[in-house]
């Protein structure tokens, strides 16, 4: 019977943990506990000797994306171990979360899916794909499945705009989709597995389909064409 | 974010220094010898296809290996050394003789702005920082860069760097390009390794580093400063300009930031040289460019060709033809979503270059091509690019935060035809009111499809507001 409630009670926490929108920042601070793992502490090592000491606070992004990465989502208790480490106001960090749109400030679905409905895409289908996706998750823009698998974003841009439409799960860009493809995608995501990107219609990044225009001969070897750099030496000894 | 510069942000000296270069030649024609970094003037009066020779990105299409070991094979970093020991003066001058103008869309002629940087110093250090921020919709050009032929952009950043005197190089990438920016970092480790940057870089005893910045999701970041402001750790909100870059900027030092294709162009043209480069495209546009052939053609691609090829030569050549034949054109957005949309008869013979696209009321920007055949609905289109401007607004300037919203709100009713004629002066009028009011140019580049959209469809958007009327009061 113990043991039953105390199931239960995990449950019931885990599942305030997952939904920190309910918390309030004093709330979360107090509950969520942050600290950067192991390899992370290495990698923001690392990172800081990129930046002039006094300006340790240009970091800032990188060192959040770290923390997100470790968490899944990006909650205060984060924001302010950040700022701890780059020795900033923690508001100020938070201010700069909050204006970046690759940050959840709430806890996301294990993968993001961002489908490109800007222009380009929408010429060639982005909006049919959206439609798709939200169909097949059974989500809206910015929505985010109970079990905590997927959160379905419509985004702007992916900068793939050749290989349109485009579709973001995570880091990874899945390019010139139709139906079929999608619904394989997403088909290997509910298994837990995640299909290698690139484009799905047979060619090769962002050449044309079915043959080359350009670049059909071997590049051409180094040296090819340079023009002559006289020695500045030798130069000022004529 | 294309790098739109206003020229009346711009200090005298620099707007005199910027002006065509017709009119120093032809003040200098008449008395002496163009002075040195003069382009030579061009001959040719037909240009593209370009020589596969002639191409400057090798491996655009990722067919052959991008590691060091490819990239050497295939021409980098052979004889940097040797350019390196030239000195800045002699890299500025050659970029000027090549008559390159900068490739993020504002077209501002580079080997000049990389002068500005070589005032006499004040003990602080100096950084070159590279705009990968790429996010205008329609613009892919830089991806291909960096996934593809990264190490062409490190040696790059180390002779402009050189250029300007610079100590280190930031490379800002946006946040969505992981993998891209993971092939630029294993790049420049490689490089690091090889000795090629870092501590005496290349055996020339110029220290020099190269350094990774990813962004986080803002399109407003591609803009200069507030790029600067990003990789102080802070909000993208762009500054105001005096002070610019080259006196102010990162970290409080002389900065000048560049898009990814300017620097990654530089190794080829000190290599092959300026007069080599200038003899692509007419003279004030010359070179080769990376053009993005988007929407409805029947092979969509990236694509390297020669500055100054008609507009329809290109989308032919390399991308089977608009879907449906050349007749079923609507229009065409030349240069990224910022730029105005242009109808079929000027697309007919327009030519893409800078001075072509000025001349068709529109701009080259980053020489990103939206095409759009008969079966689109056009107002729906740029209301789209309206609404991406809306959610991209930073919110620092009433003008753009308000007027775009605004915009954005009248242009939905346009897509579905519920407004009266008399709204679409103005919306014309909202669009004035916003362009040249705001701090930096996202304002401007919200306003121009919008003009553009006015300018060349106002029967389409009247017709739709008649029917709608119509189908109102059955």
């Amino acid at each position: 019977m113990l043991l039953l409630s105390r199931s239960i009670r995990a449950i019931h926490l885990a599942a305030v943990f997952r939904s920190g929108a309910q918390m309030d920042a004093t709330k979360m601070r107090k509950t969520l506990k942050f600290e950067f793992s192991k390899d992370n502490q290495r990698r923001v090592k690392a990172l800081l000797a990129w930046y002039p000491k006094a300006e340790w606070k240009g970091a800032l992004l990188p060192l959040l994306d770290i923390a997100q990465r470790q968490q899944g989502w990006l909650s205060i208790s984060a924001v302010q171990a950040v700022a701890e480490t780059i020795k900033i106001d923690p508001m100020e960090a938070f201010e700069a979360a909050q204006f970046y749109t690759m940050f959840f400030m709430k806890p996301r679905g294990k993968y993001v899916v961002s489908v490109c409905t800007s222009t380009p895409c929408k010429l060639r289908g982005g909006d049919e794909i959206f439609e798709a996706c939200k169909k097949a998750l059974n989500l809206e823009h910015g929505q985010t499945t109970p079990d905590m698998q997927f959160t379905l974003k419509e985004d702007y841009c992916m900068g793939a705009c050749v290989n349109a439409p485009v579709l973001a799960v995570n880091d990874d860009m899945y390019e010139d989709l139709d139906e079929k493809s999608l619904a394989s995608i997403l088909a290997d995501l509910r298994n837990d597995k995640l299909p290698p990107a690139g484009p799905r219609n047979g060619r090769c990044a962002s050449e044309p389909k079915g043959g080359l225009t350009t670049l059909k001969s071997e590049p051409p070897p180094p040296g090819y064409m340079m023009q002559k750099l006289p020695d500045p030496k030798t130069k000022k000894c004529q | 974010m294309a790098a739109i510069v206003r020229y009346n942000l711009l200090t005298k000296p620099q707007i005199v220094a910027a002006l065509p270069a017709s009119l120093h030649v032809q003040r200098f024609q008449s008395t002496q010898a163009p002075p040195p970094g003069t382009p030579p003037p061009q001959t040719k009066t037909k240009f593209g296809p370009l020589a596969d020779e002639d191409r400057i990105f090798t491996n655009l299409y990722g067919r052959h290996d991008w590691r060091l070991k490819g990239a050497m094979k295939r021409g980098d970093w052979y004889k940097t050394k040797e350019i390196v020991l030239k000195g800045a003066d002699w890299i500025v001058n050659e970029i000027k003789t090549s008559g390159l103008r900068g490739r993020g869309g504002a077209g501002f002629p580079s080997g000049m702005k990389w002068s500005f940087m070589n005032k006499p110093g004040d003990g602080r250090p100096k950084y070159l920082v590279v705009n990968a921020d790429e996010g205008e919709p329609g613009t892919c050009k830089d991806r291909e860069i960096m996934r593809h032929d990264p190490h062409k952009l490190v040696e790059g950043c180390l002779i402009a760097g050189r250029a300007m005197g610079a100590q280190a190089a930031y490379i800002y990438i946006r946040g969505e390009f992981y993998n891209e920016a993971s092939n630029m970092q294993l790049a420049i480790a490689e490089a690091y390794q090889a000795g090629l940057i870092g501590k005496n870089a290349c055996g020339t005893g110029y220290d020099f580093d190269v350094f990774m910045h990813r962004g986080a999701g803002a399109y407003i970041c591609g803009e200069e400063t507030a790029l600067i402001e990003s990789l102080e750790g802070k909000q993208g909100k762009p500054r105001l300009k005096p002070p610019f870059p080259a006196d102010v900027g990162v970290f409080g030092c002389p900065t000048t930031v560049t898009n990814v294709e300017t620097v990654a162009v530089a190794p080829s043209i000190c290599r092959r040289g300026g007069v080599w480069f200038a003899s692509f495209g007419r003279t004030r546009n010359s070179g080769t460019k990376l053009f993005n052939i988007s929407g409805h053609v029947n092979r969509p691609c990236t694509v390297e060709e020669e500055m100054s090829i008609p507009l329809k030569e290109l989308i032919e050549r390399h991308c089977g033809g608009v879907t449906g034949g050349w007749d079923n054109l609507l229009g065409v957005i030349p240069g990224g979503s910022s730029t105005p949309i242009i109808p079929k008869n000027v697309c007919d013979d327009v030519i893409m270059d800078f001075d072509g696209l000025i001349a068709a009321q529109t701009s080259l920007g980053t020489a990103a091509i939206i095409v759009m055949d008969k079966s689109t609905d056009v107002i729906k289109a740029i209301a789209r690019l309206i609404s991406f401007y809306k959610h991209e607004s930073c919110g620092q300037c009433t003008p753009c935060r308000e007027g775009i919203g605004w915009m954005n709100k009248i242009m939905t009713r346009f897509v579905k035809g519920d407004a009266q004629p008399a709204e679409i002066d103005m919306l014309w009028e909202i669009s004035k009111q916003i362009e040249g009011h705001t701090i930096c140019a996202l304002g401007d580049g919200a306003a121009w499809p919008v003009q553009g959209l006015i300018r060349h469809f106002r029967p389409e958007i009247e017709k739709r507001m008649q029917l709608h009327a119509k189908r109102a009061s059955n």
